[in-house]
Order: structure tokens, then C-alpha cells, then sequence
């Protein structure tokens, strides 16, 4: 996947949240919105761009979800 | 004139708690107060003669043909314009009144050609019935003195004919186009004898007629008529059944002789459309049989390889191998499907059915994603349901009416004359939306405040209009805290007073004038009922779903939720959009909106399935192009769709196309996608298969099958075909038992059933044991979701920003004769009305780039470029310009760009930032569009060549 897509995308979400007053609930609030709705390829990318490059471009708000939910997020391993 | 098995009871319905009861012909009859004698008498069947009445209109009282006799009166006045009174003793036949209508036949059959054996409307003409029904014999006036037996046909328009030779200007086309349509586009014109019908100075087709056909169905001769008709002669049967356009989601009756479509006509018991329709619906569906039909199924193993056309059998095999193939080499997650709102509920079903149980994925999506995704997101979280609110007929009881980016005589034209019919009889208009549509100024109809806003900022306008509403103290407290959650509302009360919000702090952002948003703000919230409609200028943009939810915050916030007249109506672009997102069409929802990770859902599904179900959400359709291109998406079924044209950024489209190992098209034509294509699936259109649609107010309605399946399959057995070859047993023997399961697992659809639809006519959902006959208006004792829920709608301008090298922002949209991408109406006759997409752009902004209207211009974004021809018009505001996108040759979809609303992925279509420039050729994307097309076509099977 486009590591920049999908940061710009995570930015789009932290961007709708983070005008929510209560922080922890701007928190739940993004990772709640990746997790209901992002494949978890998509989860899984996003996370390792976290883990390997420190999350680079992602704006504060998505970077501290993300990190704050890494468990939640990432996805559980494929059985095919 | 109706379809002959419609009955016509001469004059309009009343409603009235105050009944009366009078006697006809000495038989006793109560009807609403308000009732014509006329339409009483039709009551206890007694067929008053009539030329000038018709059901669908006002009566006019002009043929003198149905005068009546009333005990205690002087004369003979007209049933059609009396209306009824206690006690009331009607005489309907006399000696007198036989020779009084006699007379009236005499007068117009001396002025009428005698070539009824040779007359089109042979053996359904109400004159030529009404002749009969009088017992004329004889005229005495004789045919030799003036008449306008020699009056030029008016053959102008594609569908229908006007010849005054039959007119009897009875006036009631003119009526129909005033009263039905709204359009005002026929006149009487000159007095008495001289009087003759006109479509102002020129012929129909040059006339501000929209063809939407009232005209031709209210005339009782044939002097307005179907050349369908003239061609085919009178029908012999008819099925009703529903139209396969916009999301008005119109009854229609087929009629036909044989297996042959010869009229649409709609339905009078329709209750969407009421008996009205629009150009497309009525006329233009010559395409369901237009030679461009593939018929038998193909497949290829490259693209660039020549089709092979194959057995039913060996195509959908080989379309089940190579799927399970790209699933062994890269995963179960490599494949998924693209379900249709173009298709039936059933069929939407099924595919989504057969991602999940039988690819094991949820990577399935609709085209709904790129128009009102965010609609779903953004009311299921604020009011609890990813649906509009009301009926249609609750625009009756609506005194504002807020239009927000739709034009809906464009988009929705049924609705938009429902919509004319109340603002002509006094309720107010707001218009929200950059460029002036059709409705802001109408014959009779005018906006009242057209807030003009700068395309991107329709958030930044919502929230000032709520400021207005708090701080001016227009909130209905007591509904909100009745209703809603009051600590989220005291959140957004106080995010909206804030200064930053009014309109003035605004009106830099918005382009709108401060004034006119408070005058509308005012306006809005101090009617009993206003409502708001919207289109997809509210959902097509990177805060699409957030607007959604300003404009849930705004009804909520003024009490305009739960009752007729008022609600949050989005006005839905295809015939069956609101369906294929109830069917479970996204990738994170099964059918009923239910999130795939709620097990108790999953298990209900699990069990009736017999399978296990993913529990991730899949990927979204943009989602599922970058995996594409990523390689881990490589097996893709598209049934109804072309996103190759439909989606925006084409040439990231068309790449990702191209980087599948397998794309299965199902579609009734070689569409733009299917070029991309390894197997094609010869898709059935609506009428050839039996199915549902859902339209913009839940309603769910039957499409019938009137001729056979050109392919031999209709698309549900399709899909079931390829399930079954995929290794996943689906047996259904009609779609009814689709339904059927759909309604077993459905808690909204319970009650549905095809029994019940063919008895009721049509269902609106919620449908099961809490309102088992449907449900009109939602929300009503209380939201959905409990307490109606206010979210903080923070402004954020898109990153799509005009700067010198792109200093116009482009904005896109639909015609009223071409529907989405074209491939139904530019196979008809709809082509003479927008036979190519222009690029609209204000006289300042041409003037100043040297622009002529009807020059060449290369239009040119972030994303690509693309030429298309300049119309200059005042219809737009400066540095905005607009095209639509219904041929595949503009490449519209080549300059927008990726950008997407921020919760659901819809496309920012909207707003693009490009420049316009004078050219002289077409675009390098245009020339090889051409190659590709051309080398697509040579790849045919030689009988197909040859059609093309």
C-alpha cells in the first residue's frame, strides 16, 4: 500500500478528532475509525511505518493513536 | 393518454376529514369534501362523458362535454368543476344532456381529419371513444369550412410528435407541463378559432420543453404521440415495473406488444413518482436493446489478446479458476467484488453473499463509495440510521425547502416537479450551492436566498447557519433535550457560538455574504417545518461525511426531525443506491448496516450461511486500486459498474486496472472497464429480470421481467453460477427467495416480502413487526440510535488549493438527459440534447484567457489534463468552472484528483484546482484513450466489429 496515502488518510482522520475537547475521547475516536474500517493490510502498514520510521508525516494526534492502540490495531495473523 | 388498462376518474383526489354525501343518479355516494361531481360519479361507476378532464390535473372546465344536471339548479354545469355538497341529487344522463354533448362532439369532429382506422391512436383515442360514448352520427356543420386540417407535424423531438391537426385544444398538455412538470413550456396561443397549442416561437425541440412526456400522456387525441407508437402501433399488455435511472425510483407501467417495449408510461398508483416521469425514464430506454449489446459470454487470457467467445459454462469456470488461482498464489485476501447500484437488491445480495462465504473476504464495495458514502457514515452517527428520513410526499407539509448542492430538475426531475409544485403554492427556498441551478430561478418558482458559496466550503456554511441558530435563539431547546444527548450538544452549542464561526468571520472563507446567511439561518428555523434535501455537493468532498453531520446538527438543533415536512432527505444519485448499501454492499457492513465485527451478527449470518465469516473489514474500492498496484490485490468481479470512467483519477484507476490478473466484467456493454478485462459477463438490464429496487426514501419496489434475458442468464443466476463453480452452493429458483433470506437476516426487512410489495405496491423500510406496512417518516417517538447525537463539525479547507499554476476551482455534475456514465442514454436518442460534455466557465474568467464560447480548452490539474469545449455562461461565479462526465471521451475523471472525504474514502469530485487554456487538440491522455479504445474494439469478435 502507499505509505503516503495512507498517512495522509490517518492525518484526514486525526484532522476531524482532534477538534473534539476531551483528548482521550479524540483518541479512541481515530483508532476506533482505522480499526472499524481499515483492511487489515491497510492496519498492518500504517504500524510498521510507525515501528520503522517513526511514523514520519503523520500529525500528532494520529501518531499518539496509533501508538497508544498498536495491540488493538494490529491485525491478527492470516490462517489461510 | 394513460395506458389503456388505467382507469382515469377525471379529476385529482381529495383528502378531508369532512365527508359528504350526495346521489348520483339516484345511488348514494360519500366522498371527501372538495370532490368534483365528476370524480363522485366514478366513485359508484358512472363514467360522466369528458375531453378536457383528466385525474392528473385541476379541472379546467373547457369541453363542455361532461355538463350534468343538479336538482334545484339552473342549467347544466360541468361535473368536472362542480364540486359535490351534502345532499346533492345529480343527474348524469338526459335527453337533454344526450343532445347537449352531442352537439359539443359535432363542433369538434368538424374541425378533426376522419382518418381514425389509419390514426395512431386507434382504438385508445378518448375523442374517437368519446364519439361512441355520446352516439354521434352525423355532423352537421359538415368538414368543408375553416379548419387546421392542413397545420403543419411538429416532428422536432425524438420521442413524440405534435401534430395540430388532431388538437382539440383542450389544454391539457398545456396544463400538464404547468401543473405535472412545472415547466411552463406550452402556451395557447391566439384567441378563438386561431387558438392552437404552441411551445413558445419555435419548434419543440428548440423550446424550453424538457420532454419529460406529461403532455403526450394528458392528451386524449393523438396529436401529441409516441413515435414508438406510430412506429409499432397500439400495446397489447403491460407489466409495472420500476425505472432503472435515478434514485426518484419512478413506477412505470411497460407496455408492450409481445416481448417488445412500445411505451413506458408511468404509473399513476406510483408512490414515488405519482404518474409523472422524466426524459430518461419515459423515453430513453431504446438501450436495453441496442445493438451495442454483448450477448455471448468472452474471455481472454491478456488484454491484448483478441475475445474468445465461450459457453455460459466455460466463462464463469474460468473466471472461478483464476480467482482461486490468484487466492492459492497470494492470499485469500487478493480478490473481491464491486457490487452495483445500477442492479437489484438481490443481485447487490448475492454478490456481497459470494465475497464473503465463498472468496472468505470482506473486500467488497459498491459504487456508493463514491457518492454517498459519506451520507451512511454521517447519519448513522448522528441520528443512528444510514438513511433519509422521509417519503417524498412529505415535501407537501415542508414551508422552507434548503437544497444543498443537488439540482435536482437535473438529477432528480420527478422530484424537482414535486418539489415546484409545493414552492408554487408558498413555501420558501434556500439554495446552497455554487453554481445557480435550475431551481434558483423557475416560471413561478424562485430561490429566496442562494447562498453562492465557494466550492469546498460547505462545512464552514453550515456551521455559520447554526451559529445563527444559537446565538440568535432560534434552538428548539426542548426537542434537543428531550431528544438528544445534551452533554454533546452543549459541546457543539458551544463550539458553534464561538465568534470564529458567524458568518461574518466566515464570509472570507465562504464567498457568501453574511446577511444571506443569517437571513437563511433565520428563515430555516423559524417555520414550523422546513427540510433540508442534499446531493452529492454535500458527500463528494474531503469533509463530505462531516457535513453530513452539520447538517444532521442543524435539523436536530431547530426540531426538524420526526414528523411530515420536515427531515434530512439526501436525494440519491442511482436508482438503487440507498439499496445496494442496505444489501451489506461496503466492506465493513453486512446487510442492515452492521458492523462484520459484531460477532453476534457474524454468527446469525454464519449459521444461515454455513460458513465462517473474516471478522476484519475489507477493502474500500480506492483501497483495493492501491493494493492493486501494491500487488496484493489481483482478482477483481465488477457487476454493473465502470470505474474506469465512474472514478475519479482515471489514470491511477486504469493502472490499477491494469495490474489485476483476472477482471471479471459483468454488464450488458462493452463498457470503459470491461476494455481492462479477462472475462465478460453479459449483464441483463432492468427489463429482463425480476428483483427489487430501493430508491432515496427506503422505498422498495418491484422490477418485473417483461422480455427474456438477451444472454439467456439474468445477472442474479450469473452470480449464483459463479458461486457454485467457486465451490460455495447457492440455489435460489426466483429472486423472491433472495428476499426472503434477506428478510430472515435483516431486522429493517422482516416483513418484507413480494407478497407484500404486490399487495401494498411498495414498502418503505423499517418494514417488520413494529411497522409491519413500512415506515414513511423515521425518527419519529425517538432516533434510531436512542438520543439523537451532535458531533463538533470543525471547518478544514481541503488541500486541493487554487494557486497561480491551477487558479479555477472545477466542480462536476450531471444533465438532465444523460444519467451518470452515459453508457444507458448515450444509446439513445437523449444524444441530441448533450452529445458531449463542455466545460462551463464564467465570462470574466474567458474573457481574461482569451476564451471563445464553443473553443477548444485544455483543462489541466494536479492529476492530468484533458480538452473539452468552452461554454460561457453567468450560471457559475467567477474562478469556478464546471463540466459533467457522461462521455467516456471527455476524461472528466482524468483532472480530479485522489483526494477523499476523511471517514469513508468518497472522492473529492467537487473540487479540483486546474487552468484552463485555449488549445488546439485534443489532450495526449485523449489521443491514447482513442488507441486504446480503438485497439479494444479490434479485439472483438468479428460479428461485434461489425455493430460497432
Amino acid at each position: 500500500m502507499d505509505i503516503h496515502h495512507l498517512v495522509k488518510m490517518a492525518n484526514d482522520i486525526a484532522n476531524f478528532f482532534k477538534s473534539e475537547p476531551d483528548h482521550q475521547v479524540a483518541l479512541d475516536g481515530v483508532a476506533g475509525h482505522i480499526r472499524r474500517f481499515w483492511d487489515p493490510r491497510m492496519r498492518r502498514a500504517i504500524i510498521k511505518w510507525v515501528d520503522d520510521d517513526n511514523g514520519e508525516g503523520l500529525q500528532p494526534l494520529a501518531l499518539e493513536a496509533l501508538k497508544t492502540y498498536r495491540e488493538k490495531l494490529m491485525p491478527q495473523p492470516v490462517t489461510e | 393518454m394513460y395506458s389503456v388498462k388505467e382507469l382515469d376518474a377525471g379529476t385529482p383526489a381529495r383528502v378531508s376529514a369532512k365527508q359528504v354525501t350526495l346521489f348520483i343518479d339516484g345511488v348514494s355516494v360519500t366522498v371527501p369534501d372538495g370532490t368534483s361531481v365528476m370524480r363522485a360519479a366514478m366513485d359508484v361507476g358512472v363514467k360522466v362523458p369528458k375531453l378536457c378532464a383528466t385525474d392528473m390535473m385541476e379541472s379546467f372546465g373547457s369541453c363542455r362535454l361532461c355538463l350534468v344536471e343538479i336538482e334545484g339548479r339552473k342549467g347544466y354545469p360541468a361535473s368536472c368543476t362542480t364540486l359535490v355538497e351534502t345532499g346533492m341529487k345529480v343527474r348524469t344522463q338526459s335527453t337533454k344532456l344526450a343532445k347537449l354533448r352531442r352537439g359539443v362532439m359535432e363542433l369538434y369532429i368538424s374541425d378533426h381529419p376522419l382518418d381514425c382506422l389509419t390514426c395512431p391512436a386507434n382504438g385508445n383515442c378518448e375523442l374517437q371513444e368519446m364519439a361512441g360514448v355520446v352516439g354521434l352520427r352525423e355532423v352537421r356543420y359538415g368538414y368543408e369550412g375553416a379548419n387546421h386540417l392542413s397545420s403543419a407535424k411538429d416532428e422536432s423531438n425524438p420521442y413524440f410528435t405534435f401534430d395540430p391537426t388532431k388538437c382539440i385544444v383542450c389544454s391539457r398538455c398545456v396544463r400538464a407541463c404547468e401543473e405535472v412538470q412545472g415547466t411552463f413550456a406550452l402556451t395557447v396561443d391566439g384567441r378563438g378559432f386561431a387558438s392552437v397549442i404552441a411551445a413558445g416561437p419555435t419548434d419543440f425541440l428548440k423550446s424550453e420543453c424538457v420532454s419529460c412526456g406529461a403532455c403526450v400522456q394528458a392528451c386524449p387525441t393523438s396529436t401529441l404521440m409516441e413515435k414508438s407508437i406510430i412506429d409499432a402501433g397500439q400495446p397489447d399488455h403491460s407489466e409495472v415495473t420500476t425505472c432503472a435511472y435515478c434514485g426518484v425510483g419512478c413506477s412505470f407501467r411497460a407496455e408492450m406488444k409481445g416481448s417488445e417495449v412500445v411505451r413506458m408510461v408511468p404509473d399513476k398508483d406510483g408512490k414515488a413518482n405519482h404518474g409523472h416521469s422524466c426524459v430518461k425514464g419515459r423515453f430513453a430506454w431504446g438501450y436495453a436493446t441496442h445493438p451495442d449489446r454483448i450477448r455471448t459470454p468472452m474471455i481472454r487470457k491478456k488484454i491484448t489478446d483478441p475475445w474468445q467467445e465461450v459457453s455460459w459454462d466455460e466463462a464463469i469456470n474460468y473466471a472461478a479458476s483464476e480467482f482461486k488461482r490468484i487466492q492459492q498464489k497470494y492470499g485469500r485476501g487478493a480478490v473481491g467484488g464491486i457490487t452495483s447500484s445500477r442492479c437489484t437488491n438481490e443481485e447487490t445480495y448475492l454478490v456481497q453473499k459470494l465475497v464473503r462465504a465463498a472468496f472468505g473476504n470482506n473486500n467488497v464495495d459498491t459504487c456508493a463509495r463514491v457518492c454517498h458514502s459519506p451520507t451512511g457514515y454521517g447519519l448513522k452517527t448522528t441520528l443512528g440510521e444510514s438513511a433519509g428520513t422521509q417519503d417524498f410526499d412529505s415535501v407537501d407539509q415542508a414551508d422552507v425547502m434548503m437544497v444543498i448542492g443537488a439540482s435536482p430538475t437535473d438529477g432528480h426531475p420527478v422530484f424537482a416537479s414535486h418539489m415546484k409544485r409545493r414552492l408554487r403554492e408558498g413555501a420558501k427556498l434556500i439554495v446552497v450551492d455554487p453554481r445557480t441551478i435550475g431551481l434558483v430561478r423557475q416560471p413561478h418558482v424562485e430561490a429566496d436566498y442562494h447562498l453562492q458559496l465557494r466550492p469546498g466550503t460547505n462545512v464552514a456554511v453550515i456551521n455559520s447557519l447554526a451559529h445563527v441558530v444559537v446565538t440568535e435563539g432560534l434552538l428548539k431547546e426542548d426537542f434537543v433535550r428531550a431528544r438528544c444527548e445534551v452533554k454533546e450538544f452543549e459541546k457543539w452549542k458551544a463550539f458553534v457560538s464561538e465568534p470564529r464561526n458567524s458568518p461574518e468571520a466566515m464570509e472570507p472563507i465562504t464567498g457568501v455574504p453574511a446577511q444571506q446567511i443569517r437571513g437563511a439561518a433565520r428563515l430555516y428555523a423559524s417555520v414550523p417545518n422546513a427540510a433540508i434535501y442534499y446531493g452529492l455537493g454535500v458527500t463528494e468532498h474531503s469533509q463530505g461525511s462531516t457535513m453530513v453531520i452539520g447538517i444532521a446538527n442543524l435539523a436536530m438543533a431547530t426540531g426538524n426531525i420526526g414528523r411530515e415536512g420536515v427531515g434530512v432527505n439526501p436525494l440519491r444519485g442511482q436508482n438503487n443506491v440507498q439499496g445496494s448499501c442496505d444489501m451489506g454492499s461496503f466492506p465493513h457492513e453486512l446487510p442492515g448496516y452492521r458492523h462484520i465485527s459484531d460477532a453476534a451478527t457474524r454468527s446469525l449470518f454464519e449459521g444461515d450461511w454455513k460458513v465462517k465469516l473474516d471478522p476484519e473489514p475489507g477493502l474500500r474500492i480506492p483501497n483495493m486500486f492501491d493494493a492493486s498496484l501494491d500487488g496484493s490485490f489481483l482478482g477483481l468481479y465488477v457487476q454493473g459498474e465502470d470505474v474506469a470512467q465512474s472514478d475519479p483519477d482515471t489514470q491511477h484507476v486504469t493502472a490499477a486496472l491494469s495490474a489485476l490478473e483476472c477482471l471479471v466484467v459483468q454488464d450488458i456493454f462493452l463498457n470503459e472497464t470491461a476494455k481492462f478485462a479477462h472475462v465478460f459477463l453479459p449483464g441483463s438490464s432492468f427489463l429482463e429480470k425480476d428483483g427489487t429496487f430501493t430508491n432515496a426514501e427506503r422505498r422498495i419496489s418491484r422490477v418485473r421481467k417483461v422480455m427474456p434475458a438477451l444472454a439467456g442468464m439474468s445477472d442474479w443466476e450469473v452470480t449464483m453460477a459463479l458461486s457454485n463453480a467457486f465451490g460455495y452452493p447457492m440455489h435460489y429458483n426466483h429472486p423472491s427467495e433472495i428476499m426472503d433470506e434477506i428478510a430472515r437476516l435483516t431486522p429493517t426487512f422482516h416483513g418484507v416480502t413480494y407478497e407484500k410489495i404486490d399487495q401494498l405496491g411498495s414498502i418503505q423500510w423499517p418494514c417488520n413487526e413494529g411497522a409491519p406496512e413500512g415506515t414513511p417518516v423515521m425518527h419519529v417517538q425517538e432516533f434510531v440510535r436512542g438520543k439523537g447525537r451532535f458531533v463538533i463539525t470543525e471547518y478544514i479547507p481541503t488541500d486541493e488549493r487554487t494557486n497561480s499554476q491551477y487558479p479555477l476551482l472545477l466542480t462536476t455534475g450531471r444533465i438532465l438527459s444523460q444519467y451518470n456514465v452515459g453508457a444507458q442514454t448515450r444509446r439513445t436518442a437523449n444524444l441530441m440534447w448533450h452529445d458531449e460534455d463542455k466545460l462551463e466557465i464564467h465570462p470574466h474568467d474567458a474573457e481574461q484567457r482569451g476564451i471563445k464560447d464553443g473553443d477548444w480548452v485544455g483543462i489541466r490539474s494536479r492529476a492530468g489534463e484533458t480538452v473539452l469545449r468552452a461554454v460561457i455562461t453567468e450560471r457559475i461565479q467567477p474562478g469556478v468552472v464546471y463540466t459533467t462526465f457522461h462521455h467516456p471521451f471527455s476524461g472528466a475523471n482524468v483532472v480530479t484528483t485522489d483526494n477523499s472525504d476523511w471517514a469513508t474514502n468518497c472522492p473529492e469530485y467537487k473540487v479540483t484546482a486546474v487552468q484552463v487554456t485555449r488549445v488546439m487538440q485534443p489532450s495526449t491522455w485523449q489521443k491514447s484513450f482513442n488507441e486504446f479504445d480503438q485497439q479494444q474494439r479490434s479485439l472483438l469478435p468479428a460479428h461485434e466489429k461489425a455493430k460497432v
